[in-house]
């Protein structure tokens, strides 16, 4: 791993930090389940079966090489895109249907649009849709375990568009002071919206970023579990001796639409999206895989039916839960409910039941 | 005790009785703050616990939301409520909706203090009261203290809370109000207006450094005969809605003073509750002293800022009213 001075460079995979052979075929499940998942949800939405929609297809190999270089204890601050990050900490497929439809298992009581999870027992803060705000949160949460001497990291997942935000600033500058415990993790997937990464600013590259604010940077292969294991391996090992954070680019690319009210066709074409794909990661570790002889055509099918059945069955009962219920809608916004709060829950009853209106 | 001072020995108690409670903000550390509201706090905590924080207020509280998160008590200073813009986004979109978004998941608690107001000669950005942007977004708890014995009391009460708290300190009065402080863990509950003086003509309510002008008018409404009552509302959220319909009830006539601007300032939520829930005790037109609907001008700030002649005035016209 080669850590930056001036522009930071393309890193080779760390071959003193390889992810473990014995979960290479885990991952690979995870990644053929994330993308499943994907491609099933970009069809429900269209449906109208869920509300909205925001695919990470072309980003398996960052989101999960990147969660399975953490520990149980570190704490994952992720942007709205992190499904895969998510799975790989443990968030059962089932919960992350729950959200997606917001019925009444949904851990956040169906009150955000799909995506935004947040898992308290994986340590997976809740997510939100302002750009960026997770960065200092991150920080703050590093420079609390540090006041503690908990041995842990935390992590922050965002996009090449927060680079630009208030808080990326604010964030990498609180690290860089405070020599905080942080992992940075910036998903470049090429595409804000509809901006192309050169607009987002004139840096050469993301990752050279982290030297004004006096620490190191490193661009990886975001294609490579390999070597995306490798840098965040290595940079949570620096985190925890003390030596602070890092800011680490996954170069990647957004096969799919920012979200499902997105249309891509509009600021990219269809030969640049299809140049990309030719670098699925998936497809990079079915490969792999398949050279080690730990996997061949029939095996892999079997893997990708496993993965369509386990994702029918986990929408399928998600839909079939009970919707959320509507008084809950006044739950939450305190630790208990003040008196307006009472009142307005009131309000709403009598409108609603034998008689009244619809909730 | 002047009210800063009060503050100050909040600080003091609420990080001796619990490790978890820790201060951040800009110069908060080897200065003990511009106020001096943490004065003392570097030496007896320590750097670990009296965080001397980069200049940058969404940095301040995007951390201390962190922290929040992680099991601690964030005390977070803002210089000034002027400059607390740069972090309205953490405030609105994250601090405040935490729990809620999470169902639950993640509570966030933060203590948010910064001084407002005018009267200090701090022209447009060091004046300000913008309380009501905080109080229109769900899940923030907004506290103002007039006394240095409030100013602990509620100080203490945020500390504990389990939601995040707002804590606006009228600098105004910093210095220029002294009183009593209990030594100790003394709190005061939050959502209680504190009832000034009593009174059965006419209603003033007010909060911060709008306590003393609103005094002084019902001092010298007395002397014309009119009975004037004098409420301190202390916490904005939650609002203590039962006592100022009860003194309306008893009074018949509201006047609301404030010196944020008036147009959607928090002033317009209480008349409109007046009118929702005490319409027929109501004798007069609901009244409003408060800043006007202009920027802060520096040269011209008693022109801007209520005061208790103005007060007098409005409450003698809503006796005259009927």
């Amino acid at each position: 791993m080669v850590e930056s001075t001036g522009p930071a460079r393309l890193a080779v995979p760390d071959s003193a930090r390889p992810f473990p052979k014995d979960r290479l075929l885990d991952a690979y499940r995870l990644m053929v389940l994330a993308r499943v998942t994907d491609e099933r949800c970009l069809s429900l939405q269209r449906q109208g079966r869920i509300g909205f929609y925001a695919p990470h297809s072309g980003q398996e190999a960052a989101q999960i090489g990147a969660a399975s270089a953490l520990g149980p204890n570190d704490w994952v601050f992720p942007a709205y895109r992190e499904l895969a990050v998510a799975l790989t900490r443990g968030a059962p497929l089932r919960s992350i249907f729950d959200q997606l439809v917001g019925n009444s298992a949904d851990r956040l009581k169906g009150r955000q649009m799909p995506n935004h999870f947040g898992f308290r027992e994986q340590n997976f803060v809740v997510a939100s849709s302002p750009i960026g705000t997770q960065i200092t949160q991150a920080v703050g949460a590093a420079m609390a375990a540090q006041r503690r001497k908990d041995p842990i990291v935390t992590i922050a997942f965002f996009g090449d568009g927060a680079t630009s935000s208030n808080d990326f600033h604010a964030g990498m500058n609180f690290a860089g002071v405070f020599q905080t415990p942080t992992i940075f993790f910036c998903q470049n997937n090429q595409w804000a919206i509809s901006l192309p990464r050169e607009r987002q600013t004139r840096s050469a590259t993301l990752a050279e970023k982290s030297e004004a604010y006096g620490f190191g940077g490193l661009v990886v292969d975001g294609y490579d579990l390999n070597a995306v294991y490798g840098a965040v391996a290595q940079a949570r090992e620096r985190a925890l001796a003390g030596k602070g954070p890092t800011l680490i680019e996954a170069l990647v690319y957004r096969f799919g639409p920012h979200s499902t009210s997105d249309d891509p066709k509009r600021y990219r074409t269809d030969a640049e999206v299809a140049t990309a794909r030719q670098r699925d990661p998936i497809e990079r570790l079915k490969a792999d895989l398949v050279a080690a002889g730990r996997i061949d055509d029939a095996s892999d099918h079997r893997v990708w039916e496993a993965a369509r059945a386990e994702v029918a069955a986990a929408f399928e009962a998600a839909e079939k839960t009970p919707p959320v219920e509507p008084r809950s809608a006044f739950d939450d916004v305190f630790a208990s409910l003040t008196p307006r709060l009472e009142e307005e829950r009131a309000e709403y009853a009598t409108l609603v039941g034998p008689g009244g209106t619809k909730p | 005790m002047t009210l800063v001072q009060a503050v100050n020995r909040g600080l003091f108690e609420a990080m001796r009785q619990d490790p978890d409670v820790l201060v951040l903000g800009e110069d908060v550390g080897v200065n003990g703050g511009v106020f001096r509201a943490t004065e003392g706090l570097f030496k007896e905590f320590g750097a670990d616990r009296v965080i001397d924080t980069p200049l940058s207020e969404t940095g301040i509280i995007g951390t201390a939301i962190g922290m929040a998160l992680y099991g601690l008590k964030p005390v977070a200073e803002i210089q000034f409520l002027d400059f607390i813009y740069p972090a309205f986004d953490q405030i609105v979109s994250e601090l405040a909706k935490f729990r809620y978004r999470s169902g639950g998941q993640y509570p966030c608690h933060v203590v948010i203090r910064t001084p407002y107001g005018g009267g200090i000669k701090g022209g447009l950005y060091h004046s300000q009261s913008t309380e009501a942007y905080f109080c229109h977004t769900a899940g923030l708890k907004v506290a103002i203290p007039s006394t240095p014995s409030d100013a602990k009391g509620l100080l203490l009460t945020a500390v504990h809370d389990e939601d995040p708290v707002l804590f606006l300190e009228p600098k105004r009065i910093y210095r220029a109000v002294t009183g009593e402080v209990p030594d100790g863990d003394h709190r005061v509950p939050f959502g209680e207006v504190r009832l000034v003086r009593e009174g059965t003509d006419v209603s003033l309510f007010a909060y911060g450094a709008m306590i003393p002008p609103a005094t002084e008018a019902a001092e010298t409404l007395a002397k014309e005969g009119i009975s004037a009552e004098v409420v301190d509302l202390r916490t904005l959220v939650p609002l203590d809605e039962k006592s100022v319909l009860a003194s309306v009830e008893k009074t018949g006539r509201a006047v609301i003073v404030h010196e944020a601007a008036r147009f959607c300032g928090f002033g317009g939520e209480l008349a409109a509750i007046l009118a929702e829930k005490a319409f027929f005790s109501l004798k007069a037109p609901v009244a409003r002293v408060t800043g006007y609907d202009t920027p802060f001008p520096y040269a011209l700030e008693n022109v801007y800022l209520p005061n208790a002649d103005k007060i007098a005035h409005a409450a003698r016209t809503a006796v005259r009213a009927g």
